[in-house]
């Protein structure tokens, strides 16, 4: 009985630990997707500025209120604006960002295409 | 025919390209996020000199003006900006609201001190976490507040001209 209890309780700790494993692989993702805005060019995560230090205690913060990896980009968008985000969302000011490499991929498919026709004729 | 179209469209393409770059050079590399937070954020916060606790509903209570800035006595160009800030709050015309932010307290004790306190409160802000909230990412920062609504939002020390702005909003 006494092994069983410790078993559990194993058991227990053990998932606790994998939780918050996620949590921390959770945070360095959305971190890795933060634009630093005191030193641009640099993600969140590699940074060690203030301003970066103090955010992903923020994205911790709201991971731990169990915030999404979406509803963390909306409040952060909402405070800094789309910039912040390394991988922009889908929306109408993104639109020509997102299916610009999609044009060019077709354009670029017809032209083959069209040289083909012309060496098969 | 067809060369010459080809020759056209590459000259259009190329200027069209030079002109987009050229005018690129003069923008500023600098990136001020546009935010779209209009309602003064909530939170609860310790105080510096005061100690105690404070509600964000308590200090924006009024139908009125409110200054928002935000400094740190490490922060030089706060001390910069400081002397307008006491002017300011000598006016007694707007209440000003300090957010000092991850500072030694001793440090900002000694800073307010020095240079005098402009501000009706000193929230504290001891892991950044509140400036985020504001949108904030850096020190000194500054915001001018009426009827609980951001309506005007200063990034770096503020200087005459900006001053004389907010007295244009407040008189």
């Amino acid at each position: 009985m006494n092994f069983f209890k410790f078993f559990i309780l194993i058991l227990i700790v053990f998932t606790f630990n994998l939780s918050k494993a996620d949590e921390i692989q959770l945070q360095n993702k959305i971190t890795k997707n933060l634009r630093c805005l005191i030193c641009q060019g640099q993600s969140v995560y590699d940074s060690d500025s203030e301003f970066a230090i103090s955010l992903k205690l923020v994205v911790k913060n709201k991971i731990e209120k169990g915030l999404n990896e979406k509803q963390i980009y909306e409040f952060l968008t909402e405070k800094y604006g789309e910039w912040i985000l390394y991988d922009p969302q889908l929306n109408k000011n993104t639109y020509f960002l997102w299916f610009l490499p999609l044009l060019i991929f077709l354009f670029g498919g017809a032209i083959i295409i069209k040289k083909l026709v012309i060496i098969k004729k | 025919m067809k060369n010459r179209i080809v020759y056209y469209l590459l000259v259009i393409f190329f200027v069209f390209v030079f002109v987009i770059f050229y005018r690129g050079l003069n923008n500023s590399n600098l990136y001020t996020p546009n935010t779209n937070i209009k309602i003064v954020p909530e939170f609860t916060s310790e105080t510096l000199l005061k100690k105690k606790s404070v509600d964000s509903k308590d200090i924006f209570n009024k139908e009125d003006y409110y200054l928002l800035n935000i400094w740190a006595s490490w922060c030089i160009p706060c001390k910069d900006e400081h002397p307008f800030l006491v002017n300011l709050g000598n006016s007694k015309k707007i209440e000003i609201i300090g957010l000092n932010y991850k500072d030694n307290l001793n440090n900002a004790e000694k800073f307010i001190n020095e240079l005098g306190n402009p501000y009706s409160t000193i929230l504290l802000d001891r892991d950044g976490t509140k400036a985020i909230e504001w949108g904030a990412f850096g020190v000194p920062e500054t915001f001018l507040i009426y009827k609980n609504k951001i309506i005007k939002r200063y990034i770096g020390p503020l200087n005459s001209n900006l001053v004389n702005e907010i007295n244009n909003y407040i008189k």
